[in-house]
């Protein structure tokens, strides 16, 4: 069997869905996993943008679907780090140049040669997203705390079901820990209230990402970004390591903290 | 209509079963045929494909369950006594063989003992949270254990009954009853209707109670479920 597919997908638009691919793929790759992601929204590609690769592009998914690459050649390695690779979408055609199976044949050949294959699914339930959720071992379903993309994100967990895909983990994505206190933003547990799906990940609002996603650099190789060191707690809570949710109260000194936290255990 | 293609239910949704000899492209084609004329009925289901001994290659199946795919039918297993057919499946991570029937229930030695005026009274029992999305539709009264979340929606005939929180849309009384109730241990719907009117839910205040919704004086009102009643 060896590499293991995740397929990260949410429903809605832009909720961070090649963000968290692009630093899950960085994050797992730091701790020296052989990691490929696989850009599956053909047509509208840009994870190749977000991981600063977009001018090594030779070949790209379709190529390989229809014969024109073999797939190492189509593996775009990453300078920065020694075992992360890209593959592609092309950008001129359309989700209808691949399907479910060439999708999973695809990722099968690629097991034997990585350990995580991550997949960027596009936005929607329509062909894209049955490509990308269709070779999946484990799904991850990215979220914002507002209840639009919370509403897609069940309307994914309930396809995912029908399909025997499982229920998915969830990562909340873009959380403002002041916005939740003030009572103006949905908290971790009201997402989890609609959801009842496990929680993988919590990732703060940090105005870094934008920055890095231009710059061509995922923060999780950024050892300050508050935003890169979440991703790279998922990262580890994927590989079966029990990784602790943090306080995201950053206004609170660690004194501070520390005296809450025996408050309460009191 | 050949009958060398037959559909029917089975516990694990449909079961078609093809007893044809015939060239498969053009069999496959066939089965592509039935579906498409009765999309509606097929859209959403689960399908096992019983083949007998034929042995269809991996491409064949790929390209057959992608057409399924199309249709929004997923292919979840093959049957077949054919080596290269299973393994076909198999390797396009389709079972190759339907989950055991359960041990038979105590119940279905149970001899039925229902009250006439019960009889003609018909439900269904939905054992899992309906997403958003989904949607349940019954000429009788509808059970769901679990949560009906925003965007899921239910139309029943008869009454609803949610041992959950209901917070997509319910009609009750979907035909004109208007005696129809719609109850729930949280009654929270984006938008309620009892046969012809339609309510939507006030502001949540304090935590949560049973409570059942009925039509009073051509309006819906909803009242908190007591055991001293």
């Amino acid at each position: 069997m060896g590499g293991k597919v995740l397929t990260v997908t949410s429903g809605k638009g832009g909720v961070g869905k090649t963000t968290t691919t692009a630093n899950l793929a960085v994050a797992l790759a730091a701790t020296g996993d052989k990691v490929v992601c696989l850009d599956a929204d053909i047509g509208l590609r840009n994870l190749d943008v977000v991981m600063g690769l977009e001018n090594r592009i030779v070949y790209d998914l379709v190529d390989i679907v229809e014969g024109r690459a073999r797939l190492r050649q189509a593996m775009i390695k990453d300078k920065r780090l020694p075992e992360l690779y890209l593959i592609p979408a092309a950008q001129t055609r359309d989700k209808a140049a691949v399907s479910p199976t060439d999708m999973i044949k695809l990722c099968n050949e690629l097991r034997n040669e990585v350990d995580w294959i991550l997949v960027d699914s596009p936005a929607g339930i329509e062909r894209g997203f049955r490509n990308a959720v269709a070779p999946a071992d484990q799904v991850l379903i990215v979220t914002n705390p507002e209840v639009s993309a919370v509403r897609d994100a069940d309307r994914i967990v309930g396809l995912l079901e029908a399909e025997e895909k499982g229920p998915g983990h969830l990562i909340i994505n873009r959380l403002k820990p002041e916005m939740v206190k003030r009572g103006d933003m949905l908290s971790t547990e009201d997402v989890l209230d609609i959801l009842a799906i496990p929680l993988i990940g919590v990732v703060p609002e940090d105005e870094g990402i934008l920055v890095s996603s231009n710059r061509g650099a995922p923060a999780a190789m950024d050892e300050r970004s508050r935003a890169g060191q979440a991703f790279r707690d998922v990262a580890r809570r994927l590989k079966g390591e029990d990784v602790p949710f943090p306080s995201l109260d950053d206004n609170k000194s660690f004194f501070q903290r520390l005296a809450a936290r025996f408050t309460r255990a009191s | 209509m050949s009958d060398r293609i037959a559909i029917k239910g089975i516990r694990d949704g449909l079961l078609i079963t093809v007893t044809d000899a015939g060239e498969w492209p053009a069999t496959a084609k066939e089965v592509i045929t039935r579906l498409d004329e009765k999309a509606d009925f097929f859209k959403g289901a689960r399908l096992t494909l019983e083949v007998g001994a034929r042995a269809i290659p991996a491409a064949e199946l790929g390209r057959l369950r992608d057409a399924f795919s199309e249709r929004g039918v997923s292919l979840t297993t093959v049957l077949s006594e054919s080596a290269l057919t299973t393994s076909a499946a198999q390797a396009l991570g389709l079972k190759v063989a339907v989950a055991a029937p359960p041990p038979p229930a105590v119940q279905a030695q149970l001899e039925a003992e229902v009250d006439p005026e019960e009889v003609r009274e018909d439900a269904v029992l939905v054992r899992r949270t309906l997403r958003s999305g989904r949607s349940v539709r019954h000429a009788g009264h509808v059970v769901v254990l679990g949560d009906v979340n925003p965007g899921a929606e239910i139309e029943a005939g008869g009454d609803i009954v949610v041992w959950g929180r209901l917070r997509g849309v319910a009609h009750a009384g979907a035909g004109g009853d208007e005696a129809a109730v719609v109850c729930a241990l949280d009654l929270a719907p984006t938008q309620l209707r009892i046969a012809r009117f339609i309510a939507t839910s006030p502001a949540r205040k304090g935590t949560p109670q049973p409570e059942m919704a009925r039509v009073k004086d051509g309006h819906i009102v909803a009242e908190r479920w007591s055991p001293k009643r």
